[in-house]
């Protein structure tokens, strides 16, 4: 028994960018139904670090990440939920003299977004943070980036946009899409036949299949970035660290678990499944007691991982098709969109009502890449 | 298959037959068991230089213990054996174990998973007090360490291991406050008929009772704990309802207490083993045929972390698992034998049926756990604030709601909590248990320190 629904936007994903933009759009006025295969928040965005960083990203992103960061300090208002968020403030540290300089580079080059960053030397990651040990010389502090519980985030913008009067459908795969000029048809594998005159292509990792159905092929890689959490252990550390480099971070929730990441899991894309990877773990769990020879006696009680989708140039896709007026894509964000997921909501919205939104993206038009723009 | 041995998980009753086949078969499994000794927890061995006999530890089971262990001493020289190990995560024909803080990887073609099983324990006002024990830690504490757990012991719950322990505390000189059986008497005559079939482990059942009786410990059936209450800091009391709805209080200074066995499965699930649930158990169990073989090439199940069944039965598992596992690598195995194994299988998973129908999961003690209970004892969360987490981001599944109340997310990974916060989650969503699903499993299986050494092989 097919279902019909009409509605003026169809949203493809239930990621936090997904369930935002259906929070945003009803908040307007549209009418919105969201497909999810799975559950919101299943995947990156639901199963990341909770890192809510702004510092480090590539330029592009920070007037994103800017608009994204004022409202996580509003979350409680915008979806009843502040999602345990906390401006703990995040360390990235540098191991090298190079490393320094690079450091230094950065904060200048921020300046002109409203980005402040404090440069720490050996002596103030000392004083400020002595289980800090020997391998970090230096670091640079954002003192406005913090952390959240990711796996509240999606949930609780799914949930107020349910309550707002979003259509919200989950366990709902999508398995045709089709446009004929006008209207956007498309039917899950539940029974439900969605058109719409707005689709927007929030589908993550699996965001490239849809777009490449609009004639827009796109080299979406994939990732699962292996993480670990110990048991709790008293609360002695503040901000977020990264490295200068990247690829490992490690944070302590205010009721003292300490979570940590670094390295790859396994990613079947395919099977929508993804599993940890256990020399991953301990590799990371090595890196940790190297920056934080307290932890050695803690004891890992889990680890994960999940799917992310990766773009050549480790920026996201945002932006309406260049092939297909009515579709809008938003995908691919390389590792980092958590904490640009409230934000993608008010930047999509604004694009699909408006036309237009005072949020610079220009960077991520998918006609970058030179096959979709055929 | 000499390239790479089979691995055997497990060296209870399930593990060490399996073992002890393939080296009839002139293979040299290697044996990973997390004690200390082979025995698994029924036939754990006492430690080195204490001298009970094996009547003494074992009982009734005396004669079972004994050729169990010298059947395993027997192939030692056989096997790579490597107690006190913990496999800790497996997949995809890799597995890693460690042992005194070093981690190794171990790639495998074949393996034999045997977990065994573990209390199945609900929770209720004051179960996290000191002094309150599962009925296997008390049991492990008595059988292994000669100790007893308190000087006036509450026996509550449900199952055969009940009577079991509260008789092998009786006979220690333990002293017991009383015996306090959550089935009513009524269930437990129904089931007569079909216990009888089981025979000697109903009449073993029997004989406990009798001795506790005769000894003039009190038994009661039918009834539902309220509250144990605490002084200084340790359990003093336990308040229950009888079955005539008459709330009683009994003084004690420990409570050992168990509501049947929950099988270990995390290993299978890792494995990527298809899961269902099983009414009878009401558990969600891997799926397996009766020779051990499960879905996923390579791997094989045996014993009470398949399905509980018992030790008799595991050991009758691990003998066929191992079987399959050379019939699996084109060997010649004994039909006769075969088909004895299977028999004699399937007898006992017939009277198993009639057991669970004796002494059923008490699920209205979780279905109506006080929202102040602390259902959660690793992350301290509450009934109540599980069930108002759930419902208010729609939590449908148990994973969701783990992940929205952190309930199942601590030390124990929700092996402990797991099967009540089921019954509690799906009585608050009005759904049956197999709805809202089991907790996926993630690496590590246990807890592992952060400074574990990688060994490369």
């Amino acid at each position: 028994m097919t279902e019909h629904v009409a509605a003026d936007v169809a949203i493809v994903g239930g990621g936090t960018a997904g369930c935002s933009t259906a929070l945003h759009l009803r908040r307007r006025g549209a009418t919105v139904v969201l497909l999810e295969r799975e559950l919101c928040g299943g995947q990156a965005s639901g199963v990341n670090y909770g890192g809510v960083r702004q510092q480090g990203r590539d330029l592009a992103e920070l007037p994103l990440a800017r608009r994204s960061r004022e409202m996580w300090g509003r979350l409680a208002e915008i979806v009843g939920n502040d999602c345990e968020f906390v401006a703990s403030g995040h360390v990235k540290l540098a191991r090298s003299d190079a490393d320094m300089a690079e450091l230094e580079a950065y904060r200048e080059a921020v300046r002109p977004y409203g980005l402040e960053l404090e440069m720490l030397g050996r002596n103030d990651l000392r004083t400020r943070y002595p289980f800090l040990g020997d391998a970090a010389v230096g670091g640079s502090l954002c003192a406005d980036d913090g952390q959240a519980n990711p796996r509240l985030v999606a949930p609780a913008f799914a949930h107020a946009a349910r309550a707002a009067g979003a259509d919200i459908r989950e366990h709902a795969s999508v398995t045709t899409i089709e446009h004929d000029g006008a209207r956007f048809r498309l039917r899950t594998a539940s029974g439900i036949e969605v058109t719409a005159t707005t689709l927007l292509n929030v589908a993550g990792a699996w965001g490239h299949e849809i777009a490449a159905r609009f004639g827009e092929s796109v080299p979406e890689d994939v990732i699962a970035p292996n993480m670990c959490v110990t048991e709790p252990v008293p609360h002695f550390m503040v901000p977020n660290f990264g490295v200068c480099g990247g690829g490992f971070y490690v944070r302590q929730i205010p009721r003292g678990n300490v979570i940590f990441g670094g390295g790859r899991g396994i990613a079947a894309r395919e099977r929508v499944r993804a599993s940890p990877l256990a020399l991953s773990s301990l590799d990371s769990s090595r890196q940790t007691i190297t920056l934080v020879p307290c932890l050695r006696h803690a004891q890992i009680i889990r680890t994960w991982t999940g799917i992310e989708g990766v773009m050549p140039d480790v920026i996201p896709v945002i932006g309406r098709s260049r092939t297909t007026p009515g579709l809008f894509h938003a995908f691919g964000f390389s590792g980092h969109g958590f904490q640009l997921g409230p934000a993608m909501g008010a930047v999509l919205s604004e694009l699909i009502l408006d036309g237009a939104t005072p949020t610079p993206i220009a960077a991520f038009d998918i006609g970058r890449f030179a096959s979709a723009s055929s | 298959m000499n390239d790479r041995p089979p691995i055997v998980i497990g060296a209870g009753p399930a593990g060490s037959r399996a073992a002890a086949t393939l080296v009839a078969a002139g293979y040299s499994p290697i044996v990973l068991d997390e004690a200390p000794a082979s025995g698994g927890q029924i036939y754990r061995r006492a430690p080195s230089g204490f001298t009970r006999s094996y009547r003494a530890l074992y009982g009734f089971d005396a004669a079972k213990a004994r050729r169990l262990h010298a059947a395993f001493d027997g192939i030692k020289g056989s096997i790579d054996y490597r107690p006190g190990t913990l496999v800790w995560d497996l997949k995809h024909g890799a597995l890693h174990c460690l042992s005194n803080g070093r981690s190794q990887e171990i790639s495998y073609r074949d393996v034999i998973l045997a977990p065994g099983a573990r209390d199945r324990i609900i929770p209720f006002p004051g179960w996290t007090l000191p002094g309150i024990y599962t009925l296997g830690g008390a049991q492990i504490a008595l059988k292994y360490q000669g100790c007893a757990i308190g000087t006036r012991i509450v026996f509550m719950g449900t199952g055969p291991l009940l009577y079991l322990v509260a008789y092998q505390y009786a006979k220690a000189g333990g002293a017991i406050a009383a015996v306090l059986d959550t089935t009513p008497f009524a269930a437990k005559r129904r089931a007569v008929p079909g216990l009888l079939r089981g025979g000697s482990t109903f009449a073993k059942g029997l004989w406990y009772v009798a001795a506790l009786r005769a000894r003039g410990i009190i038994v009661a059936n039918g009834i539902r704990p309220v509250a144990a209450e605490e002084k200084d800091a340790a359990v003093s009391v336990l308040a229950y309802r009888s079955a005539a709805g008459v709330e009683r209080r009994l003084a004690c200074d420990a409570i050992a207490f168990g509501f049947g066995l929950s099988s270990e499965t995390q290993l299978a699930d890792l494995a990527e083993i298809p899961f269902t649930f099983d009414p009878i158990q009401q558990q969600f169990l891997p799926e397996h045929d009766i020779s051990g073989r499960t879905p996923v090439r390579g791997v094989y199940l045996a014993g009470d972390g398949s399905g509980i069944a018992g030790a008799d039965a595991a050991e009758l598992a691990g003998e066929r698992a191992a079987l399959a596992l050379l019939e699996d690598h084109g060997h010649e195995v004994g039909k006769p034998r075969v088909a004895a194994l299977e028999r004699a299988l399937r007898q006992i998973a017939e009277f198993r049926v009639t057991l669970e129908a004796a002494f059923p999961f008490p699920v209205d003690i979780a279905e109506e756990m006080p929202d102040d209970t602390i259902l959660c004892r690793c992350e301290a969360v509450t009934a109540g604030e599980f069930r108002s987490s759930a419902h208010a981001l729609e939590a449908d599944e148990i994973n969701r709601a783990k992940a929205f109340s952190r309930c199942g997310m601590g030390r124990c990974q929700g092996r402990v909590c797991g099967p009540a916060a089921a019954a509690v989650l799906a009585a608050a969503l009005n759904l049956p248990p197999e709805r809202v699903g089991r907790l996926r499993g993630q690496p590590p299986v246990k807890p592992i320190p952060m400074a574990v050494v990688t060994v490369h092989p």
